[in-house]
């Protein structure tokens, strides 16, 4: 299994072996960065705020003269976490419902479009702002719009993918032999759009960690003293005109982790061969 | 015409580039040279590097691929040492280029007039008005339809034998010195490879232009080329004048290609130990798409009227042009398409019309096999995977057993068993094909549908699954349905012969009937569309000429659907009643059953 894995790392091109170093890093971040952090989360350490670089403060200070590098460490979770968890959800019930809708015919077809149809017409923004109104924030909460929000967008993909799929001659065949819809979803119609797939999940990735950013900046998302790096980039715009670290660290950090996603997956083996 | 060299090839090499970087050649030592107005063929199956020598005439490999050494002269411009621009000012001017596929050639959204002139106007030969006035000379020349209003048509309004010969046109319309043909006839059918050759000729040739003409269908060569080159390989295997090779062809890789263009007559095998009743009866079947109206037809109907039965470890040749709905019938007995009316009977038993309904036991006795392998064998699956699930699905077997079973089927179709746990993505066209048959045969079957299993296969290939199907059926006693468009295939293999026109049987009747004339007017046609290997055929035939004027057809549904295309068609009886199903009488008592006014004495005498 470790073998296996790490052939096919080595197997991988030089922007999928980047990539793949880059979601690694970001893991291990994840899951140790609070352990490492120099100061707590939401203490005023720095006696002056947008601080530079120092040696008791690697990053800088935010716009409270906290420590940029501490809270990047602690926000890492939230965004790796809560996005990756959001994203899976989003892809894995969007593409379960197009395989239903691809192999079920025009009469689960047509509802099931129609009523994606009238969720994508909903403002994400909206209508978290309803649900986090009525239930107050809280992480599984946030999980659920994330997921609800992207289901449109990843189900019209993936049904896009599996109707053209669902008219193959191998479909055909495997119909004609007497098969259920199950197996042809599962069996045949599902391994051929594994790869476009996971370019639309590198893309869903990306657009969650906007949207939990943007909730953050409204206060619904994640609650200080806690920040995930979206809303670490919110709070400290104001130091954008001087170019201060306590910005740019967590765009960085951003861009690496939504550049680094998508890198690895491009760099993924094409179809036809398995990934 | 000079008898100055005007094209000539010396030493040629393609190299191109693997997925390890390393390069090699995928032709070499390619000599040849060519009078002016001479046409020169290259002859090969795919990958043999036909395609690739005809497009380093315009100076062009592709990607990937890199013209090494070698010189190429057309006229006084030597191709290998000319840059871009000049490239640019060569093609489509003084070299032409016809592909293949010319639905795909054309631009959707342009008209063919727009299309067709573009070349002139691109290299500003000649104002537009002028480039009109020829286009409608070179299509009145090519015998198309309507030629001062079809320039005004888009390409989705023409038919693919049309948009060929506009392809044509296009070519034409600079007077090319060079004129480069691509498998121009590969993707037409018959009936339409005929109209479409005579044309070529009479328009390319004629012109004086010189030629090279790409194919892999010897008998087409032998009706345009002055000069042959078969490649293997991209290699040179022989070269010379086109009637040597054709009658005294000295190489033997040559021979090979030569007798799988003429399919042996493969003799019936005894199926002593079968009971008599038939295995598949179709009954009164018509089917089509759409919803079915009030009298009993679809709205868009495809097959009419279908009777036809399939005796045990029989075969059945189901052969027409394509639309002709020769596909459909196989998916009406597979469950895919249910019928509008008429019954399915499989051993005496009535068939569910649709997949709902059908038990397992059912499904497993009638297996298809579709034309295309590439797209009808799951890339995402391996060798074993794809034949093991009907072992596990119809016969309960897994694991070792199902394995050991795979290799069986594996050794059966004169595969290696090491290729089990390849993808589909690594194996040949030829290979594809038989994994395809293997997965059918893996269900233990009563009846295989064949749709035009070996068309999409090189003719070397084609014979050899041809012959692994003679041999299973002698071996198993499988019946097959074999549909294809070929006449020559399936008088080859099969027991029975039914013809179909538009979705209706024009004649139905043994092998030995397809033999001996007379035929039904349309049988006659499919047999007379059939290129000979002798150079003068194609000026000889008499099939696809304009058949004799007639008068308003009547509108009665069931009047002759071959109507507007016979050649032996009956003032005042053809064009207002429908035509009776008699028996048509051969030699020895043999007879077929024909869809026709005309008798035996009659048909004769046209």
């Amino acid at each position: 299994m470790i073998f296996n894995a790490l052939s096919q790392a080595k197997a991988l091109p030089l922007s999928g072996k980047v990539g793949l170093a880059l979601v690694l890093f970001w893991l291990a971040v994840a899951l140790f960065g609070p352990m490492l952090a120099p100061y707590p989360v939401g203490a005023f350490v720095a006696y002056d705020v947008f601080d530079g670089q120092s040696a008791a403060h690697w990053l800088g200070s935010d716009y409270l003269g906290r420590d940029v590098l501490s809270r990047l460490l602690s926000g890492a979770r939230y965004t790796v976490g809560l996005a990756a968890a959001a994203a899976m959800l989003a892809s894995a019930t969007g593409t379960a419902l197009a395989l239903t809708a691809a192999v079920g015919g025009a009469k689960v077809d047509e509802p099931l479009s129609r009523f994606m149809d009238m969720l994508i017409s909903i403002p994400s923004k909206i209508f978290s702002l309803v649900l986090v109104a009525a239930f107050g924030s809280s992480l599984p909460l946030l999980l659920l719009i994330a997921a609800i929000t992207y289901v449109p967008g990843n189900y019209r993909i993936a049904r896009a993918l599996a109707v053209n799929l669902a008219q193959m001659d191998y479909v055909q065949v495997a119909r004609a032999r007497g098969e259920g819809r199950f197996h042809i979803a599962i069996a045949e119609v599902l391994p051929n759009m594994i790869h476009p797939l996971l370019a639309d999940f590198g893309l869903r990735f990306v657009f969650i960690v906007l949207l939990l950013s943007g909730l953050s900046f409204l206060g619904l998302g994640v609650q200080p003293p806690d920040a995930d790096l979206g809303s670490l980039v919110r709070e400290n715009i104001s130091g954008l005109g001087e170019g201060a670290l306590a910005i740019i660290a967590p765009a960085v950090a951003i861009a690496t982790l939504t550049v680094g996603v998508n890198l690895l997956i491009d760099g993924l083996p094409g179809r036809g061969k398995r990934a | 015409m000079t008898d100055a060299i005007h094209v000539e090839v010396k030493d040629l090499c393609v190299t191109a580039r693997n997925a390890k970087g390393e390069t090699f050649p995928i032709v070499s030592g390619i000599n040849f040279a060519l009078k002016r107005g001479e046409v020169l063929a290259l002859i090969g199956e795919s990958g043999s590097g036909k395609t690739t020598i005809a497009l380093t005439l315009l100076g062009h490999a592709r990607p990937g691929a890199t013209i090494a050494g070698g010189s190429i002269r057309v006229g006084d411009a030597e191709i290998t040492k000319l840059d871009r621009p000049a490239l640019a000012q060569l093609r489509g001017n003084r070299i032409a280029y016809i592909a293949q596929s010319a639905a795909s050639a054309f631009n959707p959204s342009r008209t063919i007039m727009d299309q067709v002139i573009e070349p002139a106007m691109i290299h500003g030969l000649m104002p537009r008005a002028t480039a009109e006035a020829k286009a409608v000379d070179l299509f009145r020349a090519l015998a198309l339809p309507f030629p001062d209003t079809i320039g005004s048509r888009y390409p989705h309004q023409l038919s693919g034998g049309q948009l060929q010969r506009l392809m044509a046109a296009m070519a034409l319309i600079t007077d090319p010195e060079l004129v480069i043909l691509d498998e121009p006839t590969t993707a037409l059918d018959v009936t339409t490879q005929i109209e479409v050759l005579r044309a070529f000729k009479a328009v390319v040739l004629e012109r004086g232009a010189t030629a090279i003409y790409v194919s892999h269908d010897l008998a087409v060569v032998a009706q345009m080329a002055d000069q042959i080159v078969v490649l293997n390989q991209g290699r040179i295997r022989e070269a010379g004048k086109a009637e040597q090779i054709l009658h005294r062809p000295a190489d033997d890789y040559t021979r090979t290609l030569m007798a799988a263009a003429r399919p042996a007559i493969r003799p019936t095998p005894a199926k002593a130990d079968l009971p008599a009743a038939p295995l598949l009866e179709i009954r009164g079947m018509t089917a089509g798409y759409g919803k079915i109206g009030k009298d009993g037809r679809p709205r868009i109907p495809v097959l009419r009227a279908i009777n036809l039965t399939i005796e045990r470890g029989a075969t059945l040749g189901v052969i027409g042009e394509s639309g002709s709905g020769k596909s459909t019938i196989a998916r009406v007995i597979a469950g895919l398409l249910p019928p509008a009316s008429g019954q399915v009977l499989l051993d005496g038993e009535p068939l569910p019309p649709g997949l709902q309904g059908r038990s397992r036991e059912q499904f497993r006795r009638i297996q298809l096999v579709f034309q295309n392998a590439d797209t009808a064998l799951n890339p995402a699956h391996s060798v074993g995977e794809i034949l093991q699930r009907p072992l596990a699905f119809y016969h309960g077997l897994k694991g070792n057993a199902a394995r050991m079973r795979v290799a069986e089927l594996l050794d059966l179709i004169r595969l290696p068993v090491a290729l089990i746990d390849r993808p589909i993505g690594g194996l040949s066209g030829g290979q594809k094909q038989r994994i395809n048959l293997a997965r059918a045969l893996a269900a233990d079957p009563q009846l295989i549908l064949c749709d035009e299993v070996t068309s999409a296969l090189d003719t070397v290939v084609g014979a050899a699954i041809l012959d692994l199907m003679a041999e299973l059926r002698r071996e198993l006693g499988i019946a097959t349905m074999f549909i294809s468009h070929d006449i020559s295939t399936v008088r080859a293999i099969c027991d029975d012969i039914l013809v179909l026109y538009a979705g209706t049987m024009v004649e139905t009747g043994p092998r030995a009937a397809f033999q001996s004339s007379p035929f039904h007017p349309y049988t006659d046609l499919l047999i007379g569309s059939v290129p000979e290997m002798r150079a003068g055929w194609l000026e000889e035939s008499h099939a696809g000429a304009a058949p004799t004027p007639i008068g308003a057809t009547g509108d009665h549904p069931d009047l002759c659907r071959f109507l507007p295309r016979c050649a032996a068609r009956v003032e005042g009886l053809c064009n207002t009643t429908p035509p009776p199903r008699h028996p048509l009488a051969k030699a020895e008592g043999i007879t077929s059953r024909i869809l026709c006014h005309h008798g035996d004495e009659s048909l004769i005498a046209s």
